[in-house]
């Protein structure tokens, strides 16, 4: 069951993340995103998770503010592909500690590194979510000076005021009135509340 | 900066990061990027050599850029650098850029190559595995060629790893997929199968779908991996849900595991092993014993893992297609969740039983559930869902319920998504030939299908139709009673009128009996539709009218003069004409036998297959189609149709038993003259051709692409009239040779035109007028194209322009007189030479006068030339424009209008009308974002104007501020007034 690619995007219809499992032109890529985006957003909250698109199966799901978005092949299985999606967003979710679409906005890479450890050439490599947070925690632990090894970095950018936000937020706290009105609406509108991905369907 | 270095993030990244999320604006976005974009360059060109950290730092930006949308040109040799780096982080983040970004044809691959197979051999078992990831991301021919030899050797290798087995196995099925004849089969084949029992539940999972890709290649070779797949599946199956640990995933064991050996499995045929075959027998039984226990979670992760499992195992049942008893439980099990609260497992159990019910050991416990499945199809919401009902519909039809199934297809169109329409018609169609106990049910069949659904009827369907009217006389009577009785309805689709002017030139004799239906009757019912119908239309009624006059001689005088007619026998579509000239010959010179002989009734097909199950099998392939692509598929399919299986051809029809060589067939062939369905009634298509340009704005081509609201504003003849006296402002009063005053909707029209320069001025039902104009400083050309849309000459056509009181004085308008006569379905053309003296406010009027079938007709349009039209646009910094702005203080040279909104405020759209409007459109000249400004000079004889233009939207309150101002006061007035209008 090859997967074809991920496309992991915003409600507003940003895209956050690609991964392409087959050679394909920038061009195609963004055409592609660009009708998948509308096609899956169209959609209503309780309709199928599965579309036939041109010869491809679309398997997505919403998780809070981002939808992640599968392709597969004709006789691919649409119910282990989803379930495929949600072991990467607990995947995520492990590793960032209620993950929301901001430690995947500032931690693209990271979300990069975990996922190839998860899926490789659009196949399951790894299942089990143990042995997944194991092989990046070894990584993390071979960083030049393994001192730190709690994935958030926001400790050291409190100079910049967004990240203070998006660091009180995640933690659960509102932010301060006054942080709040100077943080511009931009990042409000687009990321909304970082809710937790994970607490639509309680796994938190 | 070394300070932070120490950590694992990136503190100018992070920065840089939100940065990007604080910019308020698209461009200010792009500002911040092309920022850093410099930075970056001239970090990396210094002379200072960076250290790793700012490389990975930099690197990184450039990813992230890049995946924000931005093109990458560069750094691709800082990421290659990175690679080497012996820290871990600089050394993954370099090998992140080369997968997302480094496509496999570049430059840097033999770099690249150089870079993995250090880390390959590095026995470091993370290193290696960051390359591995690398060539199983990009998967380049460069890569398969320098590593498809090494790979099978670390993936078989006693001392490699589990998580770098993993990994190779991905790796080499990757590079066997991009470059199969470069991965060898060896002896590492054998060992490979052998992976299948590994301990490490991790390495079976990779290695299963490696092995899975051989063996559909190499089905032999891999033989043995069937017994094997089903000991773990079995061990699998039977253990306890805590046995494995990890890899149970909510209460179910290795469900990834699971589903991929059952799609091993489904490699080869069912086991010929007793004992494999037995246990695999009961390993199935197991599952779907399981899908009746009671769960044992609530959550849906639960239940998908589950039934994921369920699913992959009946579609082996499937594949096996042996097993009755398991296929019977496989379908009840699929029956159940036909009514699962789930709308996904609605879903898979509608699909799975597709293919369930081409079985014959279930094709009966499928038809147990049509009455859920036609529920489905009346009341799921979710259209896709309602397409898989269809789609189980059409696969569980046979003779005992097709009259139900194509009853319920048939209702379901009338309201089904046009997405589906057109396979709905193909399928409908297929059904009711296959199963047609009785033809007249067919023909019943077909005819609603057209009327129901005329535009997805596509040139298959209707020939088929006639093909097997032709073949069957018990069927002929009936046809021509029911399409006669079908062409009474006021507006029915030019489909209906095809088959009917075919069959009736046929079969009209059978029912000419009844006086209601009388040869005359009959054809003054075919030849009333004839005005409304496209080219190949006609064609094919001029040959039903020649038969009429073979089978009812007594209509020979009246459809004589038909053919005499002008429009007929000098239509200007020569295919038309030459019909028209050669059966109105025929017609006087041919004796009453030879005529029979010529005319005789159509000989019988020759049976084949039906072209619409090939139709139906080619749009399977594609999946959803959009609309426009069936259109092409239409054409295409038309003209397949036309060499290789020619349908009932119209040339064939009039020449059928007259033994003309080929070349003449051809010639009558409309084949060769127009794509047959290509344009179907196009009322505004005569100048789709001079008009590409002008966009979907031109009215009456967006009516067009409007396929299926055709028919419904198909014009009745009392409406034709009325538009065109409406021009002539009062009933009673007797058409006057003097101009008319201006349409009402004359200024309407005008302002359609401000911003463009060409398209469709006007059009009625007789008339189109289109326009295509160009401007250089104050002189202008003008090319208006009158069409004919009715098939009657207009004679005494003639137009005027005039510039009436003041205007004189300013516009200078110059042509020459038209032709007089404009045959039907002609056009003519006419250019104007405009110059401007000084600016202007009014429009120079456009009289036209023709008689039309008698009547005469008189209109008058406003032409759109406007001030604006003599625009240059100029070009000026934010400065320069704020000085003069200032300058043009006066109260009289500013005009300013505020208003609301009465088209999109989408910022592409204004923007493009701003440019059409001919001024300049200036960029980070205004402090606000939102706004827009403009600056141009208007060009007259006498002198030039300068304008500017500030456009302000407040999408809040929908509403615009519009300031000009301009080095004239009148001209910043009538600019004001013309773009109110606009916006």
């Amino acid at each position: 069951m090859t997967m074809q690619f991920m496309l992991l995007f915003s409600r507003q219809g940003k895209l956050r993340l690609q991964k392409w499992y087959v050679p394909l032109s920038d061009k195609e890529k963004k055409k592609i995103t660009r009708e998948l985006v509308q096609t899956v957003l169209a959609r209503k909250p309780k309709m199928c998770s599965f579309l036939e698109w041109r010869d491809l199966k679309i398997v997505y799901k919403r998780y809070a503010s981002l939808y992640f978005c599968c392709a597969i092949e004709d006789q691919d299985n649409e119910l282990i592909t989803l379930e495929i999606i949600h072991r990467y967003v607990e995947l995520l979710d492990k590793y960032f500690g209620s993950v929301c679409e901001l430690d995947i906005i500032f931690n693209f890479e990271k979300a990069y590194f975990i996922l190839d450890e998860f899926l490789l050439g659009g196949e399951a490599q790894e299942t089990s979510k143990k042995n997944v947070l194991k092989a990046i925690e070894q990584a993390d632990l071979l960083q030049e000076d393994a001192k730190v090894s709690a994935p958030s970095f926001f400790f050291h950018i409190s100079s910049a005021l967004t990240c203070m936000l998006y660091h009180r937020m995640s933690n659960g706290c509102p932010p301060t009135h006054g942080e709040e009105s100077k943080c511009t609406n931009y990042v409000l509108q687009e990321a909304e509340t970082p809710r937790s991905v994970l607490e639509e369907i309680g796994l938190t | 900066m070394p300070a932070v270095s120490k950590g694992d993030g990136m503190r100018g990244l992070a920065v840089f990061i939100s940065d990007i999320r604080n910019c308020k604006s698209k461009e200010a976005e792009i500002k911040r990027i092309n920022k850093e974009l410099a930075n970056i360059r001239s970090k990396f060109k210094g002379d200072k050599a960076l250290d790793g950290y700012s490389k990975k730092k930099y690197v990184c930006k450039l990813l992230f850029i890049f995946l924000l949308g931005h093109d990458i040109d560069f750094g691709h040799m800082e990421a290659v650098n990175l690679l080497s780096s012996n820290k871990y982080t600089e050394k993954q983040i370099g090998y992140l850029f080369i997968s997302v970004l480094v496509n496999s044809n570049s430059e840097l691959i033999r770099l690249i190559n150089n870079a993995i197979k250090n880390d390959l051999s590095s026995r470091n078992p993370t290193f290696m595995c960051l390359a591995l990831h690398c060539i199983a991301n990009v998967g380049s021919r460069e890569m398969a060629e320098a590593f498809a030899s090494e790979i099978p050797r670390i993936l078989v290798a006693g001392d490699t790893m589990d998580s770098v087995k993993q990994s190779a196995a991905l790796c080499l099925l990757r590079l066997y997929k991009t470059s199969p004849d470069l991965v060898l089969m060896g002896e590492w084949t054998s060992r490979v199968v052998h992976l299948l029992n590994d301990q490490h539940m991790g390495v079976v999972t990779a290695a299963i779908s490696l092995i899975t890709c051989l063996s559909q290649k190499n089905p032999d070779e891999f033989k043995t991996c069937v017994s094997l797949a089903v000991s773990r599946l079995s061990r699998i199956v039977s253990s306890a849900s805590t046995d494995l640990q990890d890899y149970t995933y909510y209460f179910v064991p290795a469900p990834w595991l699971s589903c991929k050996l059952l799609r091993l499995l489904q490699c080869y045929p069912p086991p010929e092993d007793g004992a494999v075959k037995g246990r695999l027998v009961e390993c199935l039984e197991t599952i779907l014993n399981k899908a009746q226990e009671p769960p044992k979670s609530k959550k849906v992760q639960h239940s998908n893992a589950k039934n994921a499992i369920l699913f992959e195992a009946i579609s082996l049942i499937i594949h096996y297609d042996s097993e009755p008893n398991l296929l019977v439980r496989a379908c009840n099990q699929l029956g159940q969740f036909l009514q699962h609260r789930e709308t996904n497992l609605r879903y898979l159990a509608l699909e799975s039983m597709c293919t369930l019910a081409s079985s014959e050991f279930s094709h009966e416990a499928v038809k147990t559930h049509i009455e859920t499945v036609i529920n489905a199809l009346k009341t799921e919401r979710d259209v896709s869902v309602r397409q898989r009902a269809a789609d189980l519909l059409y696969a569980m039809c046979d003779r005992s319920n097709a009259k139900q199934i194509v009853a319920e297809m048939l209702s379901y169109l009338e309201t089904a998504d046009y997405s589906i329409r057109e396979e709905m018609v193909l399928k409908v169609a297929i059904l009711a030939e296959k199963y047609a106990v009785d033809y007249s049910w067919y023909v019943d069949t077909i005819l609603n299908l057209i009327r129901i659904a005329g535009d997805y009827v596509s040139e298959e369907v209707w020939y088929r139709v006639i093909q097997i009217v032709i073949n069957r006389d018990d069927v002929q009577g009936y046809a021509a009673k029911t399409v006669f009785e079908a062409l009474q309805a006021p507006a029915c689709h030019e489909n209906m009128v095809k088959v009917g002017g075919y069959i009736l030139g046929e079969f009209g004799n059978l029912i000419a009996g009844d006086p209601r239906s009388s040869p005359l009757v009959q054809f003054n019912l075919l030849h009333s539709k004839f005005h409304l119908c496209s080219v190949p239309t006609r064609a094919l009624l001029l040959s039903a009218y020649i038969k009429f006059i073979n089978l009812f001689p007594e209509t020979k005088p009246t459809i004589q003069e038909v053919l005499r007619c002008d429009s007929q026998i000098r239509n200007s579509d020569v295919e038309l004409q030459q019909r028209a000239v050669e059966y109105l010959k025929l017609s006087s010179i041919a004796s009453t036998d030879v005529l029979a002989t010529v005319l005789e009734e159509m000989p019988p097909f020759p049976e084949r297959e039906s072209s619409i199950l090939a139709k139906l099998k080619k749009k399977k392939g594609p999946g959803a189609v959009s609309v426009t692509e069936l259109e092409d598929n239409k054409r295409e399919g038309g003209e397949l149709n036309g060499s290789s299986d020619r349908g009932p051809d119209i040339a064939a029809m009039a020449a059928s038993n007259a033994s003309t060589p080929s070349p003449s067939a051809d010639l009558l062939g409309i084949r060769s003259a127009a794509p047959v369905g290509a344009a179907p009634t196009s009322a505004g298509s005569l100048l789709v051709d001079v008009f590409s340009e002008a966009g979907p704005a031109a009215p009456s081509l967006a009516v067009n692409d409007d396929g299926f609201l055709r028919d419904l504003e198909q014009p009745t003849e009392a409406s034709d009239a009325l538009l065109v006296e409406g021009s002539g402002d009062s009933d009673s009063a007797p058409p006057s040779e003097d101009p008319a005053a201006p349409l009402s909707e004359a200024d309407e029209l005008l302002n359609k035109f401000v911003c463009k320069n060409n398209g469709v001025l006007f059009e009625n039902q007789l008339l189109q007028i289109g326009i295509k104009s160009e401007y250089r400083q104050n002189l202008g050309r003008m090319y208006l194209f009158y069409g004919n849309k009715t098939s009657v000459q207009f004679a005494s056509f003639s137009t005027t322009v005039t510039c009436p009181g003041e205007l004189q004085s300013q516009l200078n308008v110059q042509t020459k007189p038209v032709e007089p006569i404009v045959e039907g379905g002609a056009q003519i053309q006419q250019v104007l030479n405009i110059e401007c003296l000084t600016d202007f406010s009014d429009a120079p009027l456009l009289n036209i006068k023709f008689r039309y079938g008698g009547a005469l007709q008189n209109l008058t349009l406003k032409l759109p030339v406007t001030i604006n039209k003599f625009f240059q646009p100029t070009e000026m910094l934010s400065h320069d424009f704020f000085q003069r702005w200032k300058q043009l203080s006066q109260p009289q040279q500013e005009a300013q209008k505020i208003f609301k909104a009465n088209h999109s405020m989408d910022t592409e759209v204004l923007k493009a009308k701003l440019l059409g409007l001919g001024m300049a459109l200036l960029d980070n000249v205004d402090p606000n974002p939102e706004n827009y400004v403009c600056a141009g000079v208007i060009q007259t004889k006498g002198q030039q104007v300068g304008c500017l233009l500030r456009l302000e939207p407040n999408a809040q309150a929908q509403m615009y501020r519009l300031t000009l101002r301009c080095s004239k006061d009148s001209v910043s007035r009538r600019l004001c007034e013309l773009l109110a209008q606009q916006f």
